[in-house]
């Protein structure tokens, strides 16, 4: 092929990366990995009943459902920065020896089968348990079968997600600029503010978003700790479960809008979220 | 080397996982009869089991106890079951009406709704009626599940409106947030209160009877060992099987 | 005679290191110090700027004790600045930000702020860069920044640690003429640290050089840096140094060779060195004859040009004195064409005695 022109210089910044080569042999195994997670997902595309889909998902209970899905997940969310944020400097960055001690036991929930969690929860705030006893009979306080309890959960299981990916990001930042912000006369606390919490931000940013999608997917958890009742406790992963058993169609519906709001999740993060751990 | 232990691993996983299915219930004297059956038959369908192994030497009895739903699923997905053991009467219709049953299914025990309470029934709960008071915490089997839609059958009958803190996905689900002690009253089977005997207590009410499960039995299609499958379910229906299950709670048929 | 404004007393053990200084200085005064890799500059400087807590000692700024047994003064309340190789400016603030960061952290309203960070900008040649990010400036940009940063909140003390060590050779010049108008003639306070001589002449009105962790020579830069007393500073200083014992005539080192030279305030029998320099020494391919000068023979190390002469390196020939090792000797290019010089090849140093000055060595 020839044209009159030479070819444009510019050029698109994958090609710039064409120096170092990827061996061949990763293709299969990585397209092997791929296809893993994305054609039970095809399937799901090519199982649903498109004709009856937006009755299944405009029916009463999916939209409540769908509602309380994303108002526990966005509270849960809310209080793991609020209470993961500050763990995870506390544990880059704190110098106690105690501390290697305290990492591991952050990460439990992740290796944890969900369920485990919610029983462990039951154990500490059910009706009978440690803590829930207390509550029960000083102040008249139940937490299961509240939406508190499927917040509780989901924070439960999300909390490691956002813990994990901030302390990743601190420790790379290193403290060498809060050191220089002391010398400027700024306090721990400020330069904590001004200094640390935005060099951060794009790891809080992908934390924030793997706890946000981690919270929608809770099930193992909730059940057991939560119950199910409808605009309650019902979150969307709990009625595809329920209607498994008896809508096939339903849960299919179901489950492909939570594959959507994944997706879209993960669209409207990325750019600064899952690259930008830096 | 943790590393390539691993990777061993899951190849074998992987190759150990695509075999299975094809390990069929072959072979004259060592038979393998595979049996679906609805997890509340556990414990009374495993003494059934043993004295089916006594009485065919040779012979193993397999079980795969689950959801009726999901076993009827399985089953219909093709899932190697010589019998099936539902339920309810619409999870056994789903698996006839896609063709998987090779027998009519015959019932072979009926089931009622029982209110488990927390031993001692310390809230006094007596009647299908008080489960409507307000200072209860009540749970129930959800919609679609046989056991909520027995209880909803008897809400329709009955005219009482219980306000339910959690409709759980199944009915062990329900039978543990009382034994837990989080619910103070939950809707299971009698077969369930007498199973977990000591740890809950049941409460026998009249309307229980509005809406009693039925259990029905039948040979899959398919099934390698059909001959077998139907000693089975003559062994469930007989005497002998009949008196397990009652002596656990189950209503004759 | 009134106390000096700074004064510091730090102890600081490591494992496989001490570091035990004791210095002053005046307040307006600007003191240098050098010392080899690992003497322990960053670690006083830490210290000082109460990054590290020192294991024993006691600092004192002015009437405020910032470090003592007990008492640790937190960075952010002793008004000690820092100023380090990298500039270290905050990468999610402009310019004007970064410099109006250290007063806003004092509490001075948004608008003081940042017209003190302009006028700072100014001063350093960047008000053009007050709205750009740091990724879009250059080294020495980002670097005169961090100055106009580290002078913002007026430190008592402002601490310099190899300020243009990062900097390349167009960039450097520009930044040690800031350091000398924004510091020196601003009379600032200030803690230099330094590998180069000029620097420390052109900044510094004294020098400590620190080694292995103690002072070794102090005093004013002309003089410690013209009649250097320990290897380094000869080093730094661009001079041959061959410690000894003074003798009448000159000096005898410690494998018993005699250098001559002028004596220079130092009594027969006390330790002296020896110092000439480099530009001093002939080179011989051959042992020069009935010479009066001083001459050793030595093995070519090394062969550095610089600008328009050529510095040689020597280290010791077997059988040989032991001391040669490390002076140098500038030639013009054409003598090392003459001499066909390689490094490995046996040379002879030769100096005279006029050019070699022995005086204490403390």
């Amino acid at each position: 092929m020839t044209t009159d022109r030479p070819a444009p210089r510019v050029r698109r910044s994958d090609d710039h990366a064409r120096g170092v080569a990827l061996p061949g042999l990763l293709w299969v195994p990585a397209a092997a990995a791929f296809a893993l997670i994305a054609l039970p997902v095809v399937g799901l595309v090519l199982r649903a009943d498109w004709a009856r889909l937006p009755d299944l998902l405009l029916s009463e209970s999916a939209l409540t459902a769908l509602r309380l899905s994303l108002e526990t997940a966005a509270i849960s969310t809310v209080l793991c920065i609020l209470l993961g944020g500050p763990l995870a400097a506390v544990l880059a960055r704190g110098r106690k020896r105690w501390l290697r001690w305290i990492r591991p036991l952050v990460l439990l929930p992740l290796v944890l089968p969900p369920v485990v969690g919610g029983l462990a929860l039951l154990l500490l705030l059910g009706r009978m348990g440690l803590l829930g006893r207390v509550l029960d009979t000083w102040f008249g306080i139940t937490v299961p079968f509240t939406t508190a309890a499927v917040v509780l959960a989901q924070t439960f299981v999300a909390l490691p997600f956002l813990v994990v990916s901030l302390e990743g990001a601190l420790r790379t930042a290193g403290d060498r600029y809060e050191a220089v912000a002391a010398t400027l006369g700024a306090s721990p606390w400020l330069a904590f503010r001004r200094v640390t919490v935005p060099l951060v931000l794009p790891g809080l940013a992908s934390g924030t978003v793997l706890a946000f999608a981690r919270c929608m997917g809770e099930f193992g958890a909730t059940i057991a700790f939560a119950g199910s009742l409808e605009g309650v406790t019902r979150t969307l992963p709990l009625l595809v479960y329920l209607e498994r058993e008896t809508d096939t169609d339903a849960a299919i519906a179901l489950s492909l809008l939570i594959v959507v709001v994944a997706v879209l999740v993960i669209a409207i993060a990325r750019p600064r979220g899952a690259d930008g751990l830096r | 080397m943790r590393l390539r232990a691993l990777a061993v691993a899951g190849v074998l996983l992987l190759l150990v996982g695509c075999g299975q299915g094809s390990g069929g219930s072959t072979g004259a004297d060592s038979a393998t009869l595979t049996v679906f059956a609805a997890s509340s038959l556990r414990d009374t369908f495993t003494t059934i089991g043993e004295h089916f192994e006594a009485t065919h030497p040779g012979t193993t009895v397999r079980f795969n106890f689950a959801g009726s739903s999901d076993l009827a699923q399985q089953i219909v997905q093709g899932a190697p079951a010589d019998v099936f053991a539902a339920a309810s009467d619409t999870t056994m219709k789903t698996v006839a009406d896609a063709g998987r049953t090779a027998t009519a299914p015959a019932l072979f025990a009926k089931n009622a709704l029982r209110i488990a309470v927390a031993p001692g029934n310390p809230k006094g709960i007596a009647s299908f009626a008080d489960l409507a008071r307000p200072d209860l915490k009540v749970v129930v089997c959800a919609e679609g599940v046989p056991c909520g839609d027995a209880e909803l059958k008897i809400e329709a009958v009955t005219g009482i409106d219980v306000q339910p803190v959690s409709e759980e996905p199944d009915v062990k689900s329900t039978l543990s947030k009382v034994q837990s002690g989080d619910a103070d009253a939950g809707l299971v089977y009698v077969t369930d209160v007498a199973a977990a005997m000591g740890t809950v207590e049941g409460v026998a009410f009249p309307e229980a009877e509005q809406a009693v499960t039925d259990y029905p039995i039948a040979v899959v299609q398919d099934s390698g060992q059909a001959a077998l499958a139907q000693e089975f379910v003559a062994l469930v229906t007989g005497p002998a099987g009949q008196t397990v299950l009652q002596e656990a709670g189950f209503l004759a048929p | 005679m009134t106390d000096p404004w700074l004064s510091a007393r730090v102890l600081v053990r490591r494992p496989a290191f001490t570091l035990d200084v004791e210095f002053t200085a005046e307040h307006g005064e600007v003191v240098a110090v050098i010392g080899p890799n690992g003497a322990g500059k960053s670690t006083l400087l830490g210290v000082l700027a109460g990054l590290l807590v020192p294991d024993g000692g006691e600092i004192r700024l002015g009437d405020r004790v910032v470090t003592a047994p007990g008492l640790h003064v937190p960075p952010h309340r002793r008004g000690v600045g820092l100023l380090a190789q990298q500039a270290m400016l905050f990468p999610h603030l402009t310019a004007l930000a970064n410099v109006a960061f250290g007063p806003r952290a004092h509490g001075v309203p948004r608008a003081a702020a940042e017209a003190r960070a302009r006028e700072l900008l100014a001063a350093v040649d960047a008000a053009d860069l007050a709205h750009r990010r740091p990724a879009r400036m250059s080294g020495g940009q980002q670097q005169r920044v961090a100055l106009a940063r580290a002078l913002a909140p007026r430190p008592e003390l402002l601490l310099l640690d190899e300020p243009l060590a990062a900097l390349d050779v167009d960039a450097a010049p520009a930044m040690r003429s800031l350091l000398r108008r924004l510091v020196r003639a601003e009379r600032q306070t200030a803690l230099l640290v330094t590998h180069d001589a000029l620097d420390a002449l052109v900044l510094a009105d004294r020098v400590v050089v620190l080694t292995d962790g103690r002072i070794v020579e102090q005093g004013p830069t002309r003089e410690v840096l013209a009649r250097p007393r320990s290897a380094f500073t000869a080093r730094i200083a661009g001079l041959d140094l061959v410690p000894g014992v003074a003798l009448a005539d000159g000096l005898r080192t410690a494998d018993g060779t005699t250098v001559a030279g002028r004596l220079d305030g130092v009594a027969v029998g006390e330790p002296a060195v020896a110092v000439f320099p480099p530009a001093a020494v002939s080179v011989f391919a051959q042992e020069p004859k009935g010479s009066p000068r001083n001459v050793f023979p030595v093995r070519l190390a090394a062969i550095e040009p610089r600008g328009d002469v050529v510095r040689l390196r020597a280290s010791a020939v077997p059988g040989g004195p032991g001391w040669v090792d490390g002076l140098a000797a500038d030639v013009t290019p054409a003598a090392v064409a003459d001499l066909g010089l390689e490094p490995g090849m046996v040379l002879w140093f030769a100096v005279k005695a006029a050019e070699t000055a022995v005086y204490p060595a403390r």
